[in-house]
């Protein structure tokens, strides 16, 4: 087991430094790692990481990008922008989830 | 000497940078729903990781792009003996059919899309389709014709240049 701290919240992550505890996220945990990653949250990104969140919850696997497109009627190319080049692993990382298994 | 007494590092995924470098091309030459998927879903793939992809179009898989036989695009056990079926079964009539239903629902149900969607989201993703000019003066096909994200139909050493550097799979 591995902990990172980030943004004053002692995380448990896997090697790469996804979290590995959904329960030990929550908002402002959210803010930080985005902030590590370049990304500034606003209302359309933290609908999209409750949507990861609940499809965690009730499926147990991370919703891969065209799960979160359909599901939320998004258009992939705005997930691109939203979390720029690798969102699917974003989109993950940010929600506290890991990341997605599916291939597609 | 002096010891750097700064804090620990967070452990944070690497995302890579904005500009990887790195370029896929993908060569597609199959007709068939089965041989359609594999060039799609490494596209897919590594549009998702940040990589430069173009798909090439050529002979059989123009049916990839042609918006008359895209959206029905068979699979056949026929020479494939990877299905564990009697390969007399192949030939017999209604096989085509019912394994092109099977292999269809098998993978609607991982909810991976049809080929229309999925060359949809590659493009959405950023990716790039290209025609092979030699196909298309074959079949007696233009621009009009294709798929409209198709970007152009362009000869074997265009789609050569275009790709300089990038790793390549012939499928």
């Amino acid at each position: 087991m591995t902990t990172t701290t980030i943004g004053g919240h002692v995380l448990t992550v896997d090697q790469e430094g996804f979290l590995t505890d959904p329960s030990e996220w929550d908002d402002d945990v959210a803010v930080a790692l985005a902030e590590q990653i370049g990304v500034v949250l606003d209302t359309e990104h933290r609908e999209i990481l409750r949507f990861l969140r609940a499809e965690h919850a009730r499926t147990g696997e991370t919703p891969t990008l065209r799960r979160v497109s359909t599901g939320m009627s998004i258009p992939v190319k705005r997930l691109f922008e939203l979390f720029p080049v690798k969102p699917a692993k974003k989109m993950a990382y940010v929600a506290g989830l890991p990341k997605p298994r599916g291939c597609v | 000497m002096t010891t750097d007494l700064s804090p620990e590092t967070p452990l944070v995924p690497s995302f890579g940078t904005a500009e990887t470098g790195r370029k896929l091309a993908i060569i597609c030459s199959k007709g068939s729903l089965d041989m359609a998927y594999p060039g799609l879903v490494l596209a897919n793939a590594a549009l998702g990781e940040g990589v430069e992809v173009h798909l090439f179009f050529t002979f059989w898989g123009f049916d990839m792009i042609n918006p008359r036989h895209m959206d029905s695009l068979k699979f056949t056990p026929l020479g494939n003996p990877a299905t564990h079926l009697p390969q007399g079964l192949g030939g017999v009539p209604g096989m085509t059919a019912l394994a092109t239903h099977q292999l269809r629902k098998a993978i609607a149900d991982l909810d991976v899309p049809d080929v229309p969607d999925f060359l949809e989201q590659i493009i959405a993703s950023g990716g790039h389709l290209w025609a092979c000019r030699m196909s298309a003066d074959m079949q007696h096909l233009t621009e009009a014709d294709l798929y409209e994200g198709v970007e152009g139909i362009i000869s074997a050493s265009d789609f050569i240049e275009k790709t300089e550097g990038a790793q390549l799979l012939f499928i």
